[in-house]
């Protein structure tokens, strides 16, 4: 297979390029030279923190240190400063890579070496020494951060080949590209050697999608709220990709039919894929959830079944495991990733109904009923919570709460059950961000609970 | 300012109930959508720029969570979700359009 250098190398077309909000970098460039200078060799054989301040410069980082380093470690965007040191610990690492100066880093007591262009030519003999792990954090988890385990092969399993002679493509996402989805269309632009646009978390919308409209963008994707986003915009006439792509959230009827209105000649296309399970199938009916032969079929390299309705996948590109010692299982003893994702059959069609253990799925950002309770629970006026999915149009889901308080008069008055409920939400904003604090507040006399004695989520 | 005054004492919930009250037949739908509005802004804390039909609601200051928010607020005060329950969905382009939305939402329900 090559590493993704040597991949990028044969692949690179004249021309095809990265294009970041305020930077560009030829892709020919990147295969043929490195911007590590002399610190190249320093790193062969290590295990490296790939933590940039844009998305080019993780691009570049990824060129650079796969198939050279032992093991990279692809820091997303919202990693807080304050888990720097337990990730580095945890995943081993012994250098960090960067594309500009960063207090944060110094601290770590390793060497940090920071990306230049590329200028020092890279032989093919002097690349790809060994196959790199790759670490990638999962989303959503509460306290430390997670890590799973990829390989350059598993990450591009479920990229086809194109036939030669097609014509050029010039992707886009919506996503971060060191997040999977967006490291996913990365790999696809990458081993194909085709142009990519990358955006940048502080440019506003309308800018991006005119970037992707002036440099042709032929394949575009996002989570569902990501397109409902750009719908909302009222420009989507400024693209005209052939490729529209949803993957992160279910992708329900009425996204998939505003898109189909507002790209009547795109192909769209909704992924099943997870950090932890890796791609698991695509979609490309235009109807939502997906077929119902797609769950036991054998042969493929994706093999899938739902037990106790959630959906289980076993598949080669799915994460090995977890990082650290004493890190828990990823698959069960056959070998299957338990993805949490519920789905009923219905009709002939496999639809998604939320998560087990009700995580939360706002826009893409995931959340656990238990750290938002944590809070709201902290509250003196509270006795117990239960933290829910409450369905959103815009962002899929939102984050609602049923509250008990100790004294239930309290909330009586209705100016009374106002301050509370403020004093409440008051609380949550000042511990959590924005997307885990409740978008309403219920009262309720009581919760249930199971059998068990834990709350019951769900009847709740 | 009244509506700011109102967001100020009660939740968004509650004060646009108020609103709803209060006003009239023609004029309740949009003095609950322009409260909710107010009340994610503070609540987000984000910077709304004044409202006007012609604004165009990605460039209003709000994000795709406060807009979540206010279709889930407007959903409690009003009965109404013209995002989930229309055939055909239609996504707002400016905040005249979300007005309108709504207004058609309601008066569909015979209100």
């Amino acid at each position: 297979m090559g590493d993704l250098r040597t991949r990028l190398a044969e692949a690179a077309r004249d021309g095809a390029q990265l294009f970041g909000p305020s930077s560009r970098l030829s892709l020919v460039e990147l295969a043929r030279a490195s911007g590590l200078g002399e610190d190249r060799d320093s790193l062969a054989g290590r295990a490296v923190l790939a933590r940039t301040g844009t998305q080019i410069g993780a691009a570049q980082a990824l060129v650079e240190l796969d198939g050279l380093a032992r093991r990279i470690v692809i820091a997303p965007p919202d990693l807080a400063d304050e888990h720097l040191a337990q990730v580095v610990e945890t995943a081993g690492i012994e250098a960090v890579v960067t594309d500009a100066a960063d207090e944060a880093l110094d601290g770590l007591g390793l060497p940090v070496r920071v990306l230049a262009a590329p200028s020092l030519a890279v032989s093919a003999q002097d690349s790809g020494r060994l196959a790199s792990e790759w670490l990638m954090f999962t989303s959503g988890t509460t306290g430390a951060p997670k890590m799973v385990i990829h390989t350059l092969q598993g990450l591009t399993g479920a990229i086809r080949p194109r036939a030669a002679g097609a014509s050029p493509i010039v992707w886009g996402t919506f996503y971060d590209i060191r997040r999977y989805g967006g490291l996913q269309i990365l790999l696809r632009a990458l081993t194909a050697g085709s142009s990519m646009i990358l955006s940048d978390a502080h440019e506003p919308v309308t800018r991006h999608l005119d970037r992707l409209g002036a440099l042709g963008v032929t394949h575009l994707s996002g989570t569902p709220s990501h397109w409902r986003r750009l719908l909302m915009t009222g420009e989507a006439r400024r693209i005209a990709p052939g490729y529209v792509r949803l993957s992160g959230e279910i992708a329900d009827q009425a996204v998939l039919d505003s898109l189909k209105a507002a790209f009547p000649a795109a192909a769209i296309g909704h992924a099943y894929a997870s950090t932890e399970a890796g791609v698991g199938f695509e979609v490309d009916d235009g109807l939502e959830g997906f077929p119902e032969h797609f769950v036991g079929r054998a042969g493929g390299p994706v093999e899938m079944k739902v037990e106790d309705g959630s959906l289980r996948i076993r598949s080669p590109r799915a994460a090995l495991g977890y990082a650290g010692e004493a890190a828990p299982a990823l698959a069960d003893a056959d070998g299957f990733v338990d993805t949490g994702d519920m789905v009923e059959l219905k009709d002939g069609r496999w639809r998604f109904c939320g998560r087990r253990n009700g995580v939360i799925n706002v826009g893409g950002l995931k959340v656990h009923p238990e750290e938002v309770e944590a809070v709201i629970n902290r509250h003196p006026a509270v006795r117990a919570s239960l933290v829910r999915a409450r369905k959103s149009p815009i962002t899929g889901a939102l984050v609602a709460a049923d509250v008990a308080l100790a004294d239930p008069a309290a909330a009586e008055a209705p100016e009374a059950q106002a301050a509370l409920r403020a004093s409440i939400l008051a609380a949550c904003r000042a511990a959590l961000p924005l997307h885990k604090a409740p978008a309403s507040v219920r009262f309720v006399p009581g919760l249930a609970v199971t059998a068990g004695g834990k709350l019951d989520r769900a009847h709740g | 300012m009244t509506e700011m005054t109102i967001a100020a004492e009660g939740s968004g919930a509650d004060a646009a109930r108020l609103v709803q009250a209060q006003g009239g037949a023609a004029g309740s739908v949009r003095d609950a959508v322009v409260l909710q509005f107010h009340q994610a802004a503070a609540n987000q804390e984000k910077n709304l720029h004044p409202l006007s039909d012609e604004l165009v609601l990605l460039e209003c200051g709000l994000d795709s969570l406060c807009f979540a928010i206010i279709v889930a607020e407007l959903d409690d005060a009003l009965g109404l979700d013209p995002f989930s329950d229309a055939d055909e969905v239609f996504f707002p382009v400016t905040f005249g359009d979300f007005v309108a939305l709504y207004e058609a939402a309601a008066a569909k329900a015979g209100r």
